[in-house]
């Protein structure tokens, strides 16, 4: 019965394996690690910046667009849609859990890519290219593509969060705030959103927690060049991407390097996981 | 979810609403539309991505289908056209079967553990705890772990994918099955506690049969986000061409993985095979979840 012990134990195997197999790449690197750009495994160069810094921005952009969405979603779907095509909707909307990353891939390149996101992408870079984000020359495959892709990929874990956040909010503080006078928005801003907060933080970060991690959509999308730009529409790469693109290439020092990669990552997605765990399980449970 | 749901009155029908509606100052009444609007907009937005992509990976599915797409292996070559993802369908379907087979029984066992015995133990909070946050580690990182553990001594193969799976598998296994244990009614325990039996007969005989709708429609979910793994099994299995029904130490193909080699080359034979993957990918993945949501209708609690 003690079988739940595993988990712990595979948890505890994964920090050991990999940390074990990083461990000379990180004593070679040092703090380089961080701060360099310059990434030839094979010379002994390992600097992931790069690396970290598209996941970083990928990530921000996926939060930006896609959390309003996903609180527009919760909120619209516990406060406003009529009882009987509420659950017909939040199938739908839960839907977008279910399509596997590599075929937001596949979508995103074949047709979000030409379809969207060149035009808005050169609709930004005419109106808004003086912002250094926005400046050209526009790349189809960016951090930009990346972002927004992760922001659809985000909206089902966000939303389905906060709706759960949302509708435990006590209905007595619902009626409160009406009983002051409030309209449904002033309701559900003092009474919902200022209740749920910690629980709403906790399904961002959760959010947050699952765009670092996401490996294939970003892989196809964010165009594959280890650099650092400023532009969200220039081509980048990011820390989960290389991995899955490199992997098959690489050999001996390179896969080393690339679990070193692996072991950031892991740290930072878990530490972001415990503490949105954290906040969400003391607001619902 | 459901209780507190049902207690709240949806606002658009409320009367107390209605009534304040007409009496406050119209930026206020302004604000409150816009936003009601932006919120409609917002899922009137995300139920349109979920159309997008249903739509046009049936589309441009549709058109790469075929019999022989379903029955061959791909060609050497991503120009060249014709062939199928076989093997690959093949691969998963391995996986798929050991990876269920080991984590369904690990996972219910450990959510027996968890709502029948750890109750509000540290240890069983430990476990709760950090299950929910294995479901957050990337999945690119548990085949970074296989890799290292075990595939740099045993080689890519079936048996590696299948382990990566059902470490993505167990956590959500255990957490589903454990609120669907939790759902079992004191009442039917008591009853069997009071007719004599042992606590493990009661789980056995009572807990776990009644709750099995529930756990199944857990374990499907599972299934449904297994087969759709990609990353995980760049690392494990690595990938081939031909069909292998090897386990150990030969690198195979998977669904997910020939969808991927095939979109991030540029060319259209292989484009094409990758659209006909993704249609047979979703419809496989929407299957399992279809199957998740009538045991989910069946369930008895």
């Amino acid at each position: 019965m003690l079988a739940g012990l595993l988990v712990l134990l595979f948890l505890a195997g994964m920090v050991f394996s990999t940390t074990r197999t990083a461990l000379p790449i990180f004593r070679e690197a040092g703090l380089s690690f961080f701060t360099s750009t310059d990434w030839q495994p094979t010379a002994g160069h390992y600097g992931a910046l790069a690396f970290i810094y598209g996941t970083v921005v990928t990530s921000a952009i996926a939060l930006v667009v896609g959390v309003p969405l996903s609180l527009g979603v919760a909120l619209f779907l516990t406060e406003i849609s009529p009882r009987r095509i509420r659950g017909p909707l939040t199938y739908l909307v839960d839907l977008l859990a279910m399509v596997p990353s590599v075929v937001y891939g596949l979508w995103g390149i074949l047709f979000l890519l030409p379809h969207f996101l060149q035009p808005v992408a050169v609709f930004l870079n005419r109106y808004l290219g003086f912002i250094p984000f926005f400046r050209g020359p526009v790349s189809g495959l960016s951090y930009f593509g990346a972002g927004i892709v992760l922001a659809v990929m985000i909206i089902p874990i966000v939303s389905s969060l906060s709706r759960e956040v949302f509708s435990a909010v006590p209905v007595e503080d619902r009626h409160a705030a009406y009983a002051l006078g409030a309209t449904r928005w002033e309701m559900i801003r003092g009474a919902v959103l200022s209740r749920g907060r910690a629980g709403v933080v906790g399904a961002v970060m959760l959010g947050m927690g699952r765009a670092f991690g996401e490996t294939i959509a970003v892989a196809l999308l964010i165009g594959s060049r280890p650099e650092v730009s400023v532009s969200f529409l220039q081509p980048g790469y990011s820390m989960a991407a290389v991995i899955a693109n490199t992997f098959q290439e690489a050999n001996g020092s390179g896969i080393a390097a690339l679990v070193a990669i692996g072991v950031v990552l892991f740290v930072i997605t878990i530490i972001v996981n415990m503490v949105a765990r954290a906040l969400v399980w003391r607001f619902v449970r | 979810m459901n209780g507190i749901d049902a207690a709240i009155p949806v606002a658009g029908e409320s009367t107390l609403n209605r009534w304040t509606d007409e009496r406050v100052a119209s930026g206020r009444r302004w604000r409150n539309r816009l936003m009601a609007g932006f919120m409609g907009a917002a899922l009137a937005v995300s139920v349109s991505v979920v159309g997008l992509i249903l739509l046009y990976v049936v589309k441009a599915g549709l058109g790469a289908m075929s019999w022989e797409f379903l029955t061959q292996p791909p060609p050497y070559s991503y120009r060249l056209e014709g062939g199928g993802f076989v093997n690959g369908l093949i691969g998963t379907a391995i996986m798929l079967v050991f990876a269920t087979v080991v984590s369904a029984p690990m996972g219910v066992m450990a959510a027996v553990y968890l709502a029948e015995y750890g109750g509000k133990g540290t240890l069983a909070k430990l476990i709760r705890f950090f299950s929910d946050v294995m479901t957050g580690v990337p999945s690119v990182f548990v085949g970074l772990f296989v890799y290292t553990a075990l595939v740099t001594s045993f080689g890519f193969g079936a048996s590696m994918g299948a382990i990566a799976l059902t470490i993505i598998m167990l956590p959500i296994i255990i957490r589903s099955s454990e609120e669907m244990l939790r759902l079992v009614p004191r009442d039917l325990k008591d009853a069997s506690h009071a007719l004599g039996a042992s606590k493990s007969q009661t789980i056995v005989r009572v807990v776990l049969p009644s709750a099995a709708p529930g756990i199944s429609t857990g374990v499907m979910l599972a299934v449904a986000r297994a087969a759709g793994e990609t990353a995980p099994l760049i690392l494990t299995i690595l990938g081939a061409q031909a069909i292998v029904t090897k386990l150990w130490d030969e690198a195979i193909a998977a669904l997910p993985l020939q969808i991927f080699d095939g979109a991030r080359n540029p060319f259209a034979a292989g484009v094409e095979r990758a659209w006909a993957g993704a249609l047979e990918l979703v419809v496989i993945v929407l299957a399992f979840t279809l199957l998740a949501r009538l045991l989910a209708s069946r369930s008895r609690i």
